[in-house]
C-alpha cells in the first residue's frame, strides 16, 4: 500500500525517487517512527522531499492521500514476514516464545493477518488495528509489545494537521515569478549562461602539476566558466503581458553579463515580418524580421516570453493580425524562427492547466514541439534544461 | 543514541525526528533555513548531547572535495627536493589529512559537519558522493584505502545560494529551519536570556516581527540579531516601556543598529517611520 503512496506523489509531480522510497521503508523498519501519522508525515517528507519549495506540493499530497486516516495504514504489506519474526523473537520472553512456537509462526502469521483484517473492517479508518487485550499476540498487552506494535495513537492530534495548515505554500516555486523569488531565478538562469564551455589554460593547475611532477610541465586545462550562452530573446509586449514582460526582462538584463550575447526584441501576439528594440519608438523603429533571422547564427537559444493568447486567426491567416496588415500567418513565422534557431523554448507566464483552454496556446504549444514552460521556478529551470541540452 | 535537543538549542519535532532519522539510517541530514535560524550550531548541538567528537568543515568558494579527504603538499616536496632533503623518498610525509580522514580513523563514531556546502563549486557536491555512500577513499599517492572505522553522522548546510545536484540530494535527508515563530523564539530567547522579565520579552519580540515584516528590507534581523540587541537593551537597562506598542509606527526603538545592519535598511526604516510620524 506504501508503493501507492510513492506512486501518488510521483503523479502529484513531486520528483521522489525509488532510493528514496526505500529508504522511507528502511526507516518504519527500523523504528524512526512509532506508527503516527504525524510522525510517518515528518519521516517522509525529510526522506522524499529535498527542497522547500516542494513543501506545500507535498502537503497537498500527503493530505489527499491520507484524508481521514489517524493511523498509518499499509503496515500489512509493509512488514516482510522475515523482519516479523526477528522482531517478535527479539522482544518476546523466552516462555513466551515457546508457547507462541508452539502455534506455529505459520499460523501466527496468519492469525496476524486475520486480526488486521479485523480491525479494519471493526474500526474504519481508525486509529487501532490490532488489539490491545491480553491475549493477543500482537496488542499493547499482554506478549512484549514495543517490537511489533501495529497501530497506537498519535501523541498530539491537533485539530488541524501539519500538512493542512500550508505552512510553505509561500516556497512553491510554481508560484509565478516576482521579487521573491527572482534571486533564485537568477541563479538558475547563470548557472544555465555558464554551461557549455571551451577548455582555458588552468594556470594553478599547471603549477601545481608541475610541482607534483618535480619540475616537469604538466599542462592543466579546465573549461571556461564563462559567457558561452547566446541568446535572443523575443518579448510579447503591450496588453496584459506587460508586467510580466518587464519581470522577465529584469531578469534577464540583471545576468547580462553572463551571457557572451544577449539580444531583445519585442513583438505583438505572434512574430510577423517586424521586430522592434525599443519598445517606446516601436511605430517608428521597426526590423524587418528577415533581417534578424539572418544576423544571427544557429547557435542562438531562442526564448519567447508570451502569453500565447491571441485570435486563432493571427495564426493561421494572412492578414490576421490585429496591429498592422500581414502578409503571412504567424504560424509561418514561427516555424521560419524556429527553423534558423531550433534550440527555442516558449516561457508562458499563463497558468500551465490553462493552456489547453485557448485554441492559440495549443496551436502555439504545437508548434514549437511542446517545448512551451511555465513562467514560474520551476518551469524556467525546465526550459533552461532543455535548451542547454 | 536520541536526540532530543537540549538546554541550549531549542528544537521541533519535526527537526529532531529528521535528526534521528539521519543518525539512525545514517544518511547524511541537509539542513537548510534563513541565515540565524541554528543551522551550524545544529550539529554542534547533537555532538555534545549524543557525546560525540564534532570535526567541522567550513567551505568556502576555492574549497575542493579532495581537501576534506586529503591533499598532497606537492610544494613542500618540490622544495625539499631542490635542498635535497632525505624526506622526499617518502611521499607519505607530504599527505595531509582533511576532515573526513580524521573523522574516518576516529576510535568512536563521531559526528562531521559541512557547513555552508553552497559556497563551493557547483561540482563539489558530487565530487563526494562515493565518499559519503561508502565512508571510504582511495590515497593514490600511497596507494592506501581509508575507510571509516564508524560511519560518522554527517550534517551539511546550505544557504541556498546554489541549487544542489540531484544525485547528491538523493542521498540525504532533507529539513529546512523554518524562522521560529513567536513560540519558538520565546524559548530561544528563553534559552539564552533565563529570568529575562516577560514584559520586556513581549515588547521585544513585538518590535522584532514587524521589522521582519518591512517590505525590501535587504537583511531581515535573524536570531542572532534579537540577541544581541536584548543583550544591549539588557545592559542599558531599557525599561519596557520604552518599546511600547502603540509607538511602534512612529518612534525608533532603542539600539536599532543592533537589528538592522545595512545601512541601506537602517535609512529606510528611519524614512518609513519619518514618514508615518506626518501622517499621523
Ligand atoms: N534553535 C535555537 N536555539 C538556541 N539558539 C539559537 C537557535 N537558533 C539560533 N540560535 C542562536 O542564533 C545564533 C546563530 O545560529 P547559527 O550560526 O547556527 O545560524 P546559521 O543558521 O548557521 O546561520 P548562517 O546561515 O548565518 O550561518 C546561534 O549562535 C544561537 O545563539
Ligand atoms: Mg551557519
Amino acid at each position: 500500500m506504501l508503493i501507492d503512496f510513492f506512486l501518488h506523489l510521483k503523479a502529484n509531480k513531486l520528483p521522489v525517487s525509488i532510493k528514496e522510497f526505500l529508504a522511507l521503508l528502511e526507516g518504519l523498519q527500523k523504528h524512526v517512527i512509532e506508527h503516527s501519522l504525524d510522525d510517518f508525515y515528518r519521516l517522509s517528507r525529510a526522506i522524499l522531499v529535498k527542497d522547500e519549495t516542494h513543501f506545500d506540493k507535498f502537503d497537498r499530497a500527503f493530505g489527499e492521500y491520507f484524508k481521514g486516516v489517524e493511523a498509518l495504514p499499509g503496515m500489512d504489506a509493509l512488514i516482510p514476514e522475515e523482519w516479523l519474526r526477528q522482531a517478535v523473537k527479539k522482544h518476546l520472553t523466552d516462555a513466551e516464545r515457546a508457547k507462541l512456537e508452539k502455534l506455529g509462526w505459520d499460523k501466527l502469521m496468519e492469525t496476524f493477518k486475520q486480526r488486521l483484517a479485523e480491525q479494519k473492517e471493526r474500526h474504519s479508518g481508525g486509529s487501532k488495528w490490532i488489539g490491545s487485550g491480553g491475549s493477543s499476540p500482537f496488542g499493547h498487552g499482554g506478549t512484549h509489545p514495543e517490537g511489533i506494535r501495529v497501530g497506537g495513537k498519535s501523541e498530539n492530534r491537533s485539530a488541524v494537521k501539519v500538512w493542512e495548515k500550508r505552512e510553505y505554500r509561500n516556497l512553491d516555486d510554481s508560484v509565478e515569478l516576482g521579487t521573491r523569488n527572482i534571486k533564485i531565478a537568477l541563479r538558475r538562469l547563470r548557472r544555465f549562461a555558464r554551461q557549455g564551455a571551451a577548455e582555458e589554460l588552468d594556470l594553478e593547475g599547471t603549477i601545481a602539476g608541475t610541482a607534483r611532477n618535480a619540475g616537469w610541465l604538466d599542462l592543466q586545462l579546465r573549461p571556461e566558466r564563462h559567457n558561452a550562452v547566446k541568446v535572443l530573446l523575443f518579448l510579447d509586449i503591450g496588453g496584459s503581458m506587460d508586467d510580466h514582460v518587464r519581470v522577465c526582462e529584469e531578469l534577464f538584463s540583471a545576468c547580462h553579463s553572463e551571457f557572451k550575447h544577449l539580444e531583445y526584441y519585442y513583438f505583438h501576439n505572434c512574430v510577423y515580418e517586424y521586430l522592434w528594440q525599443d519598445n517606446r519608438r516601436r511605430h517608428s523603429e521597426r526590423i524587418d524580421t528577415h533581417d534578424v533571422l539572418h544576423k544571427y547564427g544557429n547557435d542562438y537559444k531562442l526564448i519567447f516570453v508570451g502569453d500565447a493568447a491571441m485570435s486563432p486567426y493571427e495564426l493561421l491567416q494572412p492578414w490576421g493580425s490585429v496591429e498592422y496588415n500581414n502578409a503571412e500567418p504567424g504560424a509561418t513565422w514561427l516555424r521560419r524562427l524556429t527553423g534558423t534557431w531550433p534550440h527555442a523554448i516558449w516561457l508562458n507566464p499563463e497558468s500551465e492547466h490553462a493552456w489547453q483552454y485557448r485554441q492559440s496556446t495549443s496551436l502555439i504549444h504545437n508548434l514549437m514541439g511542446g517545448r512551451m514552460f511555465p513562467l514560474t521556478l520551476d518551469g524556467l529551470a525546465r526550459g533552461m534544461r532543455l535548451l542547454s541540452k | 543514541m536520541r536526540f532530543a535537543g537540549s538546554e541550549t538549542y531549542v528544537t521541533t519535532a519535526d527537526l529532531t525526528l529528521a535528526v534521528n532519522a539521519a543518525v539512525t539510517l545514517q544518511r547524511p541530514l541537509l539542513i537548510k533555513g534563513e541565515p540565524g535560524t541554528g543551522k551550524t550550531m545544529l550539529a554542534e548541538e547533537v555532538a555534545a548531547s549524543l557525546g560525540l567528537p564534532l570535526f567541522q568543515w567550513h567551505i568556502k568558494s576555492t574549497t575542493k572535495a579532495q581537501q576534506g579527504l586529503y591533499e598532497y603538499d606537492a610544494v613542500s616536496r618540490l622544495r625539499d627536493s631542490q635542498l635535497g632533503e632525505a624526506k622526499v623518498a617518502d611521499i607519505g610525509s607530504y599527505i595531509v589529512k582533511g576532515v573526513l580522514w580524521q573523522a574516518f580513523e576516529c576510535e568512536t563514531p563521531s559526528v562531521v559537519l559541512i557547513d555552508e556546502i553552497d559556497k563551493a563549486d557547483i561540482e563539489f557536491p558530487n565530487d563526494l558522493l562515493r565518499e559519503l555512500d561508502r565512508m571510504e577513499f582511495f590515497v593514490y599517492e600511497t596507494r592506501q584505502n581509508v575507510r571509516a572505522r564508524h560511519r560518522p553522522a554527517v550534517f551539511i548546510t546550505s544557504n541556498n545560494e546554489k541549487e544542489l545536484p540531484d544525485a547528491f540530494l538523493r542521498r540525504c535527508f532533507f529539513h529546512y529551519i523554518k524562522f521560529p515563530d513567536k513560540e519558538t523564539m520565546t524559548r530561544i530567547v528563553d534559552v539564552h536570556f533565563p529570568g529575562l522579565k516577560p514584559a520586556l520579552l513581549r515588547e521585544a519580540l513585538e518590535v522584532f516581527f514587524e521589522l521582519r515584516e518591512i517590505p525590501g528590507l535587504k537583511k531581515k534581523p535573524s536570531t542572532s540579531e534579537l540577541l544581541d540587541w536584548l543583550k544591549l537593551l539588557l545592559a542599558e537597562d531599557i525599561p519596557p516601556e520604552a518599546l511600547r506598542s502603540k509607538d511602534h509606527k512612529t518612534a525608533i526603538p532603542p539600539m536599532h543598529g543592533a537589528l538592522l545592519k545595512n545601512e541601506q535598511d537602517v535609512h529606510l526604516f528611519e524614512r518609513l517611520i519619518f514618514m508615518a510620524r506626518q501622517n499621523r
